[in-house]
């Protein structure tokens, strides 16, 4: 990508096809021969990171598109089936959805390094603005395929993003309803989206190849901010910067690993366990982490036009950047106060992040106007200002210089920035959760399951009490759809036989047909079958239950959840803490009183529940003590029956959970030894540098 | 790679280089298991494959019914004593592939012949009752098979599959 090469290969046969398309002479310019500053840090590493991102989320994405449904009443259920029945498919869904996550995190880091540095001054303005553009692009991208599962999330944050272009002026309902393909959000708007999500990413691809060209025009900025004058301040691309990128990318994929294995709802919202509903709006609406800081904009502007240009002026004025700030330092190393300023703009990000995860009310509508004009203002006053008023420190006269300037105690910091930056990414996605807050709830006490952590498995003589609860007493109300009778006999679950499961089935009456006559009839179940019913469709449900249809119960200890609040968020993150599901249906079926306390009163046909939000609850107290006999002695009391059927809802929601911690453990040692193989690799290539 | 620096320990270095070279082919060969596996069967289209029944009584002689069973059509046929008889006559040597008739049916129950319907040439659906051999005749390419589903003429290699199944009464059988 760096004009022609001299590069000829040996091989006969590469030579003839070299003569006719130079493809490995470019190969070679761009990727053995580049010449790469030899002070570059491992922030430079993330322009390697975000490549491997791209190739595993377009993989990863066009294998969930070989399973996926696109359709509004098949979406949700089949992205549960591939969770549940594709071979691997949790860890591929796994993969894809925190993937997007981890690309984002990448992005923003690379995003920040090429601000600190000055990577968008001249001659690097076209390589910047390509870099909004793919950013632009993987906005789009990421929030398409957030709506694709079909989740109340997915649903109302797809109303909710297509109509911030109803406030264009004239012709707002006009664009809302083009994009929705109907008078609403609905299948056609899913369809598109899908078709969309599938597209963007190979323009993304093609925007990328336009990056790293205009990269390799210009050359590679580093941290002095000076470019290269004599061989002596490059070394070639291959091996250096290649084995340097590979020990980038390792670490990182640990860091990945902990989410796909450990944590792969932390970043997500349990609202988008419930069907899309479009009669019901989450109680919360919050996107995505990595949107956050822009929906903080959004929200503090009180004018819907103002509000929506204000969050695109946001982005679109990283364009100007390289005119904003016409300082002809480039590293903020040796600019004093664009250092100082460059950090409050980070902490500025962050807090605006945190603030778009809060409801939009009281002390933090004011805090997101306050910090909504100070982004602004970096971009507009500080900036500009800066380069007018600010005295660099000098520059050093080569990249060499700065090399032997400072190959003492660089390790110590790179290691502390990085720890700051990871804590500082956790805050903010952490924040996410505190926005699930529970009006009128009292959080449920957390509990100790077997399940949790990293080594957690369920407790077999739990889930088979908890069957047994569910079959005596939910479902004669509840369904639990997603799960199959041959279920019961998979690894890591239950632990029935194929034969006990079978038997089990048959023990029910499943409606099949027609017949040849054309007639449909009973069968006894098998084990291919799913959990049957109790009503035959929603309406007949609600009917039977006071207005309300019971909500099905296969993704519920998923489904649920409750404020956990700072900063028990943020260790969270490292105890792998993920029971909040389960803690709270624990409680939901333990919290009923009989009398509600003194000056509380719930309406007819409801029920007063201590943790329930709101606390009148249509449910009645489904469990009493002796209500249900185990055959093991454990003891026949509500707090048993809860504590048994809350583990087997847990199954129910995740059947899988054994394997994802089975095989993140083996994952985890493989990519810990090979990092730390990488890092003497990579040590052993460079000594030769030095 | 190899510069001068390298002479000074080259075992200890090549053994890492080689080390690290081979972690990473273990990772990518274990990354590449799921991205494949995947796309076999799914858990729930294993699970609908499972055995069926079905209940022979109302075929008479000389009808035939077609069946689903993991998504390819099973013919049964009732056949008629005219069509056993040709069927066993036959003289194996005259046969692309040679199978007695008694491999094709189960013991005692000559009457009934259970094949896939499906061409072993290229895939297509033989029709029933046609062909000169009293069999199937695959429209597609022209193969034919006789009353035993043995191939008798035209392009396919072999005869139509027998699928596994047994006889749970005289007037019931389970396929799979």
């Amino acid at each position: 990508m760096s004009g022609p090469s001299d590069f000829q290969p040996s091989n006969p046969a590469l030579k003839w096809i070299e003569r006719r398309l130079p493809i490995f002479g470019l190969i070679h310019s761009s990727f053995v021969a580049y010449p790469t500053p030899r002070n570059l840090n491992y922030w430079w590493t993330f322009g390697a990171i975000l490549s491997m991102m791209l190739g595993l989320q377009i993989l990863t994405g066009v294998i969930l598109a070989m399973h996926y449904t696109p359709h509004a009443d098949l979406a949700f259920k089949s992205v549960e089936l591939i969770v549940r029945d594709v071979n691997y498919g949790w860890l591929l869904r796994n993969m894809h959805a925190c993937g997007a996550s981890m690309f984002f995190f990448a992005v923003y880091i690379h995003m920040f390094r090429g601000l600190y540095y000055g990577s968008y001054k001249e001659p690097r303005e076209v390589l910047w603005i390509l870099g909004v553009i793919i950013y632009l692009l993987m906005m789009a991208t990421g929030f398409m395929g957030y709506v694709l599962p079909w989740g109340q999330m997915s649903f109302w944050g797809a109303t909710v993003i297509t109509n911030l272009f109803s406030a264009v002026p004239y012709f707002g309902e006009s664009i809302v309803t083009l994009l929705w393909g109907g008078y609403s959000v609905g299948n056609p708007t899913l369809n598109r989206f899908f078709s969309l999500h599938y597209l963007l990413p190979f323009v993304i691809a093609g925007v990328v190849v336009l990056h790293i060209w205009a990269l390799h025009v210009a050359g590679q900025n580093n941290p002095a901010g000076v470019e290269p004058k004599t061989e002596k301040d490059t070394v070639p691309f291959t091996p250096y910067a290649t084995i340097k990128d590979a020990f980038g990318v390792s670490c990182f994929l640990i860091f990945f690993a902990w989410f796909i294995f450990y944590m792969p709802n932390y970043l997500g919202d349990a609202d988008n366990y419930i069907p899309a509903n479009p009669g019901v709006t989450p109680a919360h609406i919050v996107p995505e982490w990595y949107y956050l800081p822009f929906y903080a904009i959004l929200r503090s502007i009180p004018n819907k036009l103002a509000g929506v240009v204000a969050m695109f002026s946001a982005i679109i004025i990283l364009c100007f950047l390289p005119w904003l700030d016409s300082a002809r330092t480039r590293s903020s190393k040796y600019r004093p106060l664009a250092k100082q300023f460059f950090w409050i703009f980070v902490v500025v990000c962050i807090l605006l992040g945190y603030l778009g995860s809060q409801p939009p009310e009281g002390i933090y509508v004011i805090a997101g106007r306050i910090l909504t004009v100070c982004y602004f203002a970096y971009f507009l006053i500080v900036l500009p200002l800066l380069a007018r008023i600010e005295t660099p420190r000098p520059v050093p006269n080569s990249i060499a210089d700065d090399v032997l300037a400072k190959s003492k105690g660089r390790a110590a910091t790179a290691a502390s920035v990085m720890l700051a930056m990871v804590v500082a990414g956790s805050l903010l996605v952490g924040g996410t959760q505190n926005a699930k807050a529970e009006e009128g709830g009292d959080n449920p006490p957390a509990q100790s399951w077997s399940f949790s952590g990293p080594f957690g498995k369920y407790d077999r003589g739990s889930l088979q009490r908890g069957l047994k609860v569910y079959k005596e007493v939910c479902s004669a109300c509840h369904s639990l759809n997603y799960v199959a009778f041959r279920n019961l006999a998979d690894p890591g679950g239950p632990g029935y036989s194929e034969a006990q499961a079978a038997a089990f089935a048959s023990e029910y009456k499943i409606k099949d047909g027609p017949n040849d006559q054309g007639e449909m009839f009973e069968r006894p179940g098998r084990t291919a079958d799913y959990f049957p019913a109790p009503f035959p469709n929603e309406q007949a449900a609600a009917a039977a239950n006071g207005g309300k249809a019971p909500p099905d119960l296969s993704l519920m200890a998923k489904a649920r959840s409750y404020k956990r609040g700072f900063p028990q968020f943020v260790f969270d993150f490292f105890t792998q803490y993920q029971e909040q599901g389960p803690d709270y249906v624990d409680a939901i079926l333990q919290g009923f009183e009989d009398k509600p306390p003194a000056g509380v009163t719930v309406p007819d046909g409801t029920y007063y529940n201590k943790y329930f939000p709101g606390h009148a609850i249509k449910m009645p107290k489904p469990l009493s003590d002796g209500q249900v006999t185990f055959d093991d002695g454990s003891p026949a009391t509500v707090k048993q029956y809860a504590h048994d059927v809350t583990t087997f809802l847990m199954w129910a929601a995740e059947p899988h959970m054994e394997a994802r911690k089975r095989i993140g453990m083996q994952v985890f040692f493989f990519l810990v030894v090979f990092a730390i193989l990488m890092y003497f690799t990579k040590r052993k290539v460079w000594a030769d540098a030095h | 790679m190899t510069t001068a620096s390298s002479a000074d320990h080259p075992t200890r270095r090549d053994f890492l280089f080689v080390a690290t070279g081979a972690a990473a082919a273990v990772g990518a060969a274990a990354t590449v298991w799921p991205l494949v596996a995947q796309m076999n069967p799914d858990a729930a289209t294993i699970a609908a494959g499972a055995p069926i029944q079905v209940d022979l009584a109302p075929i008479a002689e000389g009808q035939d019914i077609k069946v689903f069973w993991r998504g390819k059509p099973i013919y049964i046929s009732h056949r008629t004593k005219k069509q056993i008889q040709e069927a066993q006559s036959v003289a194996l040597s005259s046969l692309p592939d040679p199978q007695p008739d008694s491999a094709r049916v189960k013991a005692g129950h000559d009457q009934w012949l259970v094949v896939i319907g499906i061409c072993t040439h290229l895939g297509c659906i033989p029709i029933a009752h046609e062909g000169n051999y009293d069999g199937f005749f695959c429209p597609c390419h022209g193969s034919q098979y006789d009353s035993s589903g043995r191939i008798r003429q035209g392009p396919a290699p072999a005869n139509l599959a027998v699928p596994p199944y047994a006889f749970l009464s005289d007037t019931k059988i389970q396929i799979g």
